[in-house]
């Protein structure tokens, strides 16, 4: 089975305690519509599992097939690099279906960004070499598409629905507890 | 079987493919409908052979796009990639033409599945190939190979391993 290459560190995006049981990773591409209806899943196990669980994003934008992908990751870490990485994440999936430069400099508007540094940094691919670390992490620790799940850094090949990821991470829970 | 630390890189049904050590069964393939490509034109770099079922299939980054997407990652190692499934050149060409391919297609179309047989990656009883993936070094000799179940994307941390681990 596929396992996580890259640790864990301060420098991704967590949402959750450090010293939750479990802790979840996405590899995912904004522009995929799999990882926009997983969205609204990951966010409905974290209620399920509070402050047990811990959700890692990582950037997997397959940019050949989804032309806003890498624009939309770079957006993130843009907003990331100012405390609200979360909130630009959520937004862009939230308005999947209309990512382009128009919505990215609204939305950097809305977070109170400023959009003339978010342009400045698009043009000059300031979060490039960010976005492409992740990608190829996620492509040495066995990504093989998005939406991808590590769950305690083994990957999860089930399907994503709430179901089979909350058993997953039960799953995991308890391996947890008899280690 | 040459095998990397990589997690995902036991074979599972792998017992039929050919092995590490092995000399690569020359070919000569249709990359378009005029046009063919011969294995040991490419001696000299490393080539990484991926044999899949079939073009269109319908998820978002399927095997083959994901590939295209890790491209320059190969080419780091001076590696060309291959894909061969049964379809024809025109399927072929429409399929990586839709989803912007970046790497030659070959069609392993008539005799049918014949390049995938020679290398124990044909599934007789369905009609098309394994998902199976071989790296062959500079010389032509199988470095690495792999054969994942056909529902399973293998992704490509075992391909970049064995390029990783090829002699330089």
């Amino acid at each position: 089975m596929a396992t996580l290459k890259v640790p864990i560190t301060a420098q991704d995006h967590a949402q959750g305690p450090e010293s939750a049981e479990v802790t979840l990773v996405e590899y995912g591409d904004y522009e995929c519509p799999h990882c926009g209806r997983a969205y609204p899943i990951v966010q409905q196990v974290q209620e399920h599992f509070g402050k047990r669980l811990r959700l890692v994003f990582r950037n997997f934008p397959l940019s050949e097939m989804h032309p806003h992908a890498e624009a939309a990751a770079e957006v993130a870490e843009f907003a990331g690099a100012q405390g609200k990485f979360w909130e630009m994440h959520d937004r862009l999936f939230e308005n999947q279906a209309h990512l382009g430069e128009a919505l990215f400099l609204d939305l950097g508007e809305k977070l109170k960004l400023s959009t003339t540094a978010l342009r400045q940094a698009l043009e000059q691919g300031a979060f490039e070499a960010r976005v492409r670390a992740d990608f190829k992490g996620g492509v040495r620790s066995g990504v093989n598409g998005t939406p991808t799940f590590f769950i305690n850094g083994h990957r999860h090949d089930g399907s994503f629905d709430f179901e089979t990821l909350v058993s997953a991470i039960h799953q995991a829970m308890g391996t947890a507890k008899s280690a | 079987m040459a095998q990397s630390n990589a997690s995902n890189v036991t074979p599972i049904h792998g017992g039929g493919i050919l092995a590490a050590g092995t000399v690569a069964p020359n070919f000569t393939l249709h990359v378009t409908p005029d046009q063919t490509l011969t294995l040991s034109d490419l001696l000299g770099r490393p080539v990484i052979l991926a044999f899949y079922p079939a073009d269109w299939s319908p998820v978002c980054g399927d095997q083959m796009a994901l590939y295209n997407e890790i491209l320059p990652e190969f080419r780091k190692f001076g590696a060309e990639l291959l894909g061969v499934s049964v379809d024809g050149a025109w399927c072929h060409g429409a399929f990586a033409e839709t989803r912007h391919l970046h790497f030659p297609l070959l069609a392993d179309f008539e005799p049918k599945g014949a390049v995938a047989r020679q290398y124990g990656a044909y599934r007789a009883t369905d009609g098309f190939c394994e998902r199976a993936l071989f790296v062959i070094d500079k010389n032509g000799i199988i470095a690495w190979s792999y054969c994942s179940p056909v529902a399973v994307n293998p992704g490509a941390d075992g391909i970049l391993q064995a390029l990783e681990d090829l002699p330089k």
